[in-house]
């Protein structure tokens, strides 16, 4: 199913095509998204604890929450969600993530509607979200703020929408590209453009014009003595992430 | 269509279902631990040991005694363990470590930790390997979500959802994470292909408990002799554990002796300082040998205590050790279910074997170098140890970190610890 409207730059998407069998491998190409998973989770779940009044001890903390997983990839963040009882779409734009995502949910014995579509497409198809999850997926997209506005018009009113990305400073391009991309070799070179980047600045105005209330942003931290990511309250100038609401 | 009768629906409905969330081979010491901070937290165990319940239960008296770090008995406290054996403890307040040679007592220079310069307590307790056994399976058996198999594994198998185990019964257990607790020859570790790196010290260690005429006023003493050292710690009344290391013909030749003549050895080795001394439960020896699995994880396998990394008990760390593994893999587990995340996929099981190798490693370096450096007579390396000991004794802010380290407060503590 190809979108007719779509904001997702096609030579992306083959980028992202090409790495997408191992995504489940914590050692394989994606060990950077493995490290930092613990540290995104901790700040989804508690964000969506905190919004819908939620307690992360209970058992399936999140039943009754309809969540979108944009950019869903492996299923690296649907499958938490799912394990923690939220409804999860998972969507991507690149087909061949959806099968290797299907499989693996399967094999984790969980349900999850997987969808080859974009955000935008599923927009004008009129559905609605408790929280939609847009991680690491802004800073590839061709226009934000018609991206993000497709975003807030997945959410219900009140519903929750916590997106991440890179900063654009000349530290975010030392770590980000040639700190992961060319001395780790973390990503695949060209994984990320760095004029694409954005700052938090420029992503709550964004989020605003967009129609989103932003509420909290953080820090993504990785330090090099620990081999560790963790959320900082200070330190946004490489990885961050926001969460906003919509408040119609 | 894939009804309910298709023989592919059948097999995939097999592969879903669980006896346990976790299944723990070993039902020692550190298997009981794990169980119980897991069974509280919401997972379902299953515990499965080769030896029946009873035999594990009805031990007598007979000498093992185990060091427990302040560390470790707050782990206790925390699963409900420390309530049912505290009467049978006994406080460390005082170590007191020296050089000592043969018939000649201590030497001038000695370390002394008082437990009255560490706001915590006491840096460690003694307790009777008998109380702690029997006190962790009365309380597994009062916790619902803990099951006790009593048989053998005869083989494991992983798949991309979970474990399947084969016993000697030739039933089958199926379960998300395998635990191995087995020991230093785990079984666990070597059927999942994990291999062990070993190296022998060249010396036994001599286990016994002596009741004495005079109160030990709950000082432990470590002597370091010049073929290994020699440890007396104070159990409750007028009873001392005694760990006593000698290279391996020596010990034979001392553990082939009778009762008196063992005592007439063993008395020359400390003085006289508790007054007349005799034996009280049985003799154990135990050669020394430090054996590390090469990985503390593999698929949907986590290794804890000994089958990760059996250690020289020279300051009652094995114990110690396997409880922090227990923290930890308790701490990464209920972390990984609070996210959301597969507890035991690879990236999580990662953390815990991240957490315990460096820890794990450096003990074991730290109490192999310590026990080359003092089990020597060489008069230089003597002197040095001496003075070193005095100076240690004679920093305020050095002795309380040893102190420290000796309680296990030192590195990062597991949330059941601290």
């Amino acid at each position: 199913m190809q979108p007719a409207e779509s904001t997702v730059d096609p030579a992306e998407v083959a980028k992202f095509e090409a790495m997408a069998a191992e995504w489940w491998d914590p050692d394989g190409k994606f060990k950077p998204l493995h490290m930092l998973n613990p540290c995104r989770l901790d700040y989804i779940t508690n964000q969506i604890a905190g919004e819908f009044g939620r307690e992360l001890d209970a058992p399936g903390p999140f039943e009754g929450l309809r969540l979108l997983d944009i950019g869903c990839g492996g299923g690296l963040l649907s499958e938490p969600m799912a394990r923690l009882g939220a409804t999860v779409v998972g969507a991507d734009a690149a087909p061949r993530n959806i099968p290797v995502a299907q499989v693996h949910a399967e094999q984790s014995g969980l349900e999850i509607d997987y969808r080859n579509v974009t955000a935008e497409a599923l927009a004008a198809a009129g559905e609605k979200f408790d929280v939609v999850l847009n991680m690491e997926v802004v800073e590839h997209v061709a226009d934000p703020l018609a991206y993000l506005t497709a975003c807030r018009q997945l959410l219900k009113p009140g519903g929750l929408h916590i997106c991440s990305t890179i900063n654009r400073n000349p530290k975010s391009f030392a770590m980000a590209i040639v700190g992961a991309e060319y001395v780790m070799r973390w990503l695949p070179k060209g994984t990320h453009e760095w004029n694409k980047f954005i700052t938090p600045d420029e992503l709550f105005s964004l989020l605003e014009q967009a129609g989103l209330r932003p509420v909290d942003r953080k820090g993504f931290v990785f330090n090099p003595i620990s081999w560790r990511w963790s959320v900082s309250d200070r330190d946004l100038s490489v990885n961050y992430v926001t969460a906003s609401v919509n408040p119609a | 269509m894939c009804g309910m009768d298709n023989p592919v629906t059948i097999a995939f409905m097999r592969l879903m279902t669980f006896d346990s969330d976790i299944l723990i081979v070993g039902g020692g010491l550190n298997g009981p631990a794990l169980a119980l901070p897991l069974a509280q937290k919401g997972f379902s165990v299953t515990v499965i040991d080769a030896l029946s319940e009873t035999v594990r239960k009805n031990a007598a008296f007979d000498g093992r005694a185990y060091a427990l770090a302040l560390a470790s008995k707050r782990l206790l406290e925390r699963i409900g363990i420390w309530a049912r054996v505290a009467e049978h403890s006994q406080p460390m307040l005082e170590i007191k470590a020296s050089d000592g040679r043969a018939g000649q007592g201590p030497a001038p220079f000695f370390l002394h930790f008082d437990a009255a310069e560490i706001e915590e307590g006491p840096m460690g307790f003694m307790l009777e390997d008998r109380f702690l056994r029997r006190a962790f399976l009365e309380a597994m058996a009062g916790e619902p979500r803990i099951a006790q198999v009593e048989d053998r594994v005869e083989a494991q198998e992983v798949d991309a959802s979970g474990v399947t185990l084969t016993l000697a019964s030739g039933k089958t257990l199926r379960g998300r994470l395998l635990v191995g607790c087995d020991g230093r020859q785990s079984g666990t570790a070597s059927r999942a292909g994990i291999k062990r790196t070993g190296w022998d010290y060249g010396q036994t260690a001599l286990v016994c408990a002596i009741e004495h005429e005079r109160p030990h006023h709950g000082i432990a003493h470590q002597f370091f002799m010049p073929h290994g050292p020699l440890a007396i710690l104070p159990l409750p009344g007028n009873v001392s554990s005694i760990v006593w290391s000698e290279t391996h013909d020596v010990a034979a030749e001392i553990n082939a002796l009778s009762d008196a003549d063992y005592l007439e050895v063993l008395r020359p080795r400390f003085g006289d300082f508790l007054g007349e001394i005799r034996l009280k439960g049985k003799r154990f020896t135990y050669p020394l040998n430090l054996t590390i699995a090469h990985a503390f994880v593999a698929d949907r396998l986590a290794l804890i205590g000994d089958a990760a990394h059996g250690m020289h008990p020279i300051a009652g760390q094995g114990l110690n050790a396997g409880l922090r593994d227990v923290g930890a893999l308790v701490d990464v587990l209920d972390h990984a279910v609070r996210r959301g995340e597969d507890f035991a996929s690879a990236s999580v099981l990662a953390r815990y074997q991240e957490w315990r190798r460096f820890d794990t490693q450096t003990l074991a370096m730290a109490t192999d170098l310590t026990n080359k450096m003092f089990s020597n007579d060489n008069p230089l390396l003597r002197l040095a140890r001496d003075f070193g000991m005095g100076v240690v004794n004679a920093v305020p802010g050095l002795r309380r970190g040893f102190i420290r380290e000796a309680a296990g407060l030192t590195g990062e503590l597991p949330e059941l610890m601290r």
